[in-house]
Parts: structure tokens; sequence; C-alpha cells
């Protein structure tokens, strides 16, 4: 059984959160899986909780900006929330600002920021 | 040999040896009398001198970083960080070994009286040696000095950064002095630790203390604001003063996508709004 990341439903919302250290598959896995959720649900938002990340590279920086790109074409919002500073930081510093993508500081934030759009 | 000669010289004047030095030492020009205290004096050159005689009696003496050296250059590093901390000038500091010289040639030349060509060989391998230590003196007071810089460089660089809660929600950050690389690192890192603890959505950077705004540092002070942004946190760059204002057009550096104010007062002002909040005087209550 290949490892997985859970996406659970509340209501229009799709909620992702990374728990475990992102590899490269397990990103691709998620992209997958999370597009196939939203045009199956009719999904409206997509909340990706990053708040245990520690560790991004720019493949995965890619990854994320691509989901919610995806997201997008399939007509729902992709919020970011709980990144870490050094996280932030290494995103800057690799030149990923991950233009178009939204951002909150926390899920509560995110959720509120979801409703609002 | 001339080693032993000079061991033995040494040890049978030592005491006039030191009071000779010594006073030799007080009498010098500039000597700070205020920064230390004749008993003091007196400990140190006591100890340098036993020090300096057990280094002659064992053999090398032109090459002082030999092993049997090492006791003498102890004794000297420790002098000489004592007084670059204490605030003694380069001059001062050297005096200590050079000012040995002089006592030391006077009980040469009693003990070569009856043959000046010893008398000048001994007296060289003498000078040199002294020299050899004088420099290794201003090298230790120089290396003090700059461990002191270095410090306070970095205590700079801490204090420099402080970022204060304005209001609920609200982090400001007043950057005062040039933003170089090294900074906008520890800025940009006590910032956005501030976002998170606080939970702060927005985040004022003041450059009202930025002397000179060029592209490095514009680009430095994007690379923070873009960085919080995807924390989740709105920046606002306010105190951006006309001069700098327009040498950033000038400059072509494009500040379009961030919120920028003249004042700290008008972008706490928008903070509270995007929050919901308004400040009204309280007679139009």
């Amino acid at each position: 059984m290949q490892e997985r990341i859970p996406i659970l439903q509340m209501g229009r919302v799709l909620l992702v959160t990374i728990q475990v250290d992102m590899h490269d598959r397990l990103a691709l896995q998620l992209q997958d899986d999370l597009t196939n959720k939203i045009s199956e649900s009719g999904a409206k938002g997509v909340l990706i909780d990053i708040s245990s990340l520690e560790m991004v590279d720019s493949f995965i920086g890619r990854v994320l900006a691509n989901i919610s790109s995806m997201a997008s074409v399939l007509d729902a919002k992709t919020v970011v929330v709980g990144m870490q500073p050094a996280v932030a930081i290494t995103l800057v510093e690799l030149g990923l600002s991950l233009n178009g993508v939204l951002t909150a500081l926390n899920v509560m934030k995110g959720m509120k920021l979801l409703e609002r759009e | 040999m001339s080693s032993s000669v000079l061991a033995t010289v040494i040890s049978n004047g030592q005491e006039d040896l030191l009071k000779e030095w010594v006073q030799q030492q007080l009498q010098a020009e500039g000597m700070r009398r205020d920064l230390i205290k004749v008993e003091e004096l007196t400990a140190q050159s006591r100890e340098f001198l036993q020090r300096f005689q057990g280094a002659v009696g064992s053999g090398d003496l032109l090459n002082i970083r030999s092993m049997g050296w090492s006791p003498v250059l102890e004794s000297i590093g420790e002098l000489s960080r004592q007084r670059g901390r204490m605030g003694f000038t380069p001059t001062e500091t050297a005096l200590f070994v050079l000012s040995l010289k002089a006592p030391l040639t006077r009980l040469l030349r009693e003990a070569h009286k009856d043959d000046p060509i010893k008398f000048i060989e001994e007296i060289t391998v003498v000078g040199e040696l002294l020299d050899k230590l004088g420099l290794f003196t201003m090298e230790v007071f120089l290396q003090s000095r700059e461990e002191v810089i270095i410090r306070q460089q970095e205590d700079m660089l801490e204090l420099s950064t402080p970022v204060v809660k304005l209001w609920d929600g609200i982090v400001a950050l007043p950057i005062i002095g040039t933003l170089d690389s090294a900074r906008t690192s520890v800025v940009m890192e006590s910032l956005l630790q501030r976002i998170v603890e606080t939970g702060s959505e927005i985040a004022i950077i003041d450059i009202t203390g930025v002397p000179t705004v060029d592209t490095l540092v514009a680009q430095h002070l994007l690379k923070t604001v873009a960085a919080a942004r995807l924390m989740g946190a709105d920046c606002i760059i306010s105190g951006i003063r006309p001069q700098i204002a327009q040498t950033m057009v000038h400059l072509a550096i494009d500040l379009s996508a961030v919120t920028t104010k003249a004042t700290l007062a008008e972008a706490l002002k928008t903070a509270l709004q995007r929050n919901g909040m308004k400040v009204v005087s309280s007679s139009a209550v």
C-alpha cells in the first residue's frame, strides 16, 4: 500500500494537512488525488495546512504552486496556511514567491478567507 | 653559549633589573599612572621576568615560537589583552616589553666590561629578541581590539531589529541603519518569528531610519515582504522619505505590489482599517 496524504472534505472545502516529510512522489500523488477529489466533489475551496512542514525544496514549492493553478482551473480557491518562517525564507531565496496562491497564518484564518472569497 | 650568559646575568641582577625596569616604565612618556598601580605593575613585571629568565635558560633565543617560550608568550598575551580592555594605547602596551631593553643592556655591559665584541654580539641577539616579543604584544593587542569590534557588531545586529506589537494583529518593525544581506536575514527572521508568535496579519516595515535605499536594499525589502506574504501576513512599508521615493523611481524599483505609506501613522491607520477598526476623537462619539 502506497503512502498517501489524507484529504478531508468539510462541506465545500477540502482540507489537506501535511504532517510527514514531503518527498517528490508523495507530492505528485497529492497533486493527483487532490485534482480528482475536486472534480468529484465540486469543492470550491482547498485548504493546505503545512504548519508541520519544516523543510521544502524547489520541487515541493513548484508542486504547491501547480496545485493552486490546477485547482483554480477547476474553479476552487487554494489557501496555503501555517507556513513556518524558515520555509518562507527558503522559498523566497529560491525565487518561488507563489504568486496567485492565497496564504493565511492558521487554519481558522484560512477558513475565514475562503468564506469571504 | 650566549644564552647561558644571559640567563646568569639576569638571575644575578634580578632585583636590580626589576627595579630599574619598573622605573623605566614609570618614567616613560605618556605612562598611564591613572590606569595601573605601581604594585600591580611591579607584580606583572616580576612574573614576566621570571618566565623570561626560564625561557632564556631553555636555550633557543631567536625562535620565540619554540616550546621554551610559550609561558612568556602566554604572560604577554594575557597582559596585552588586559591592557587593551583597560584602554591603554598601543604604544603604552608595547612599551612594557621594549622598555626592558635599556636595563638589560646595562647589565650586559657590566658583564662584558673587557670584551666589547662579545658585548655587541649579545646585545644584537637581545635586541632582536625583545623586538620580536614587542611585535607579538602588538599582535595580541590588535587581535583583542578586533574581537571587541566583532562582538559589538553582533550586539548591534541584535539590538537594531526590535519587532514591536502596535495593536492586536499588527506588528511593526522600525529599521534603523543600512540594510545589508546579513542584517536583512536577521531582520527577516525576527519579523517572521514574531508574526507567528503574535498571529499578526499585518506587519508594518518602517524605513524612516534607513539612510539610503539602493537596488540591493530594495531587493532585501521585497524579499521580506514576499516571505511574510507566504506565511499569510500583509506588509505595509512606511516612512519613505521624498528623497528616497525619488531614488526608487529613478532606479526603476517596482513597489507596486506592496502597500506603501509616507508615515508610520498613516500605515497604522490603514492597518486598523483593514482589521475593521477606526480611530475617532472621543468628542465625536
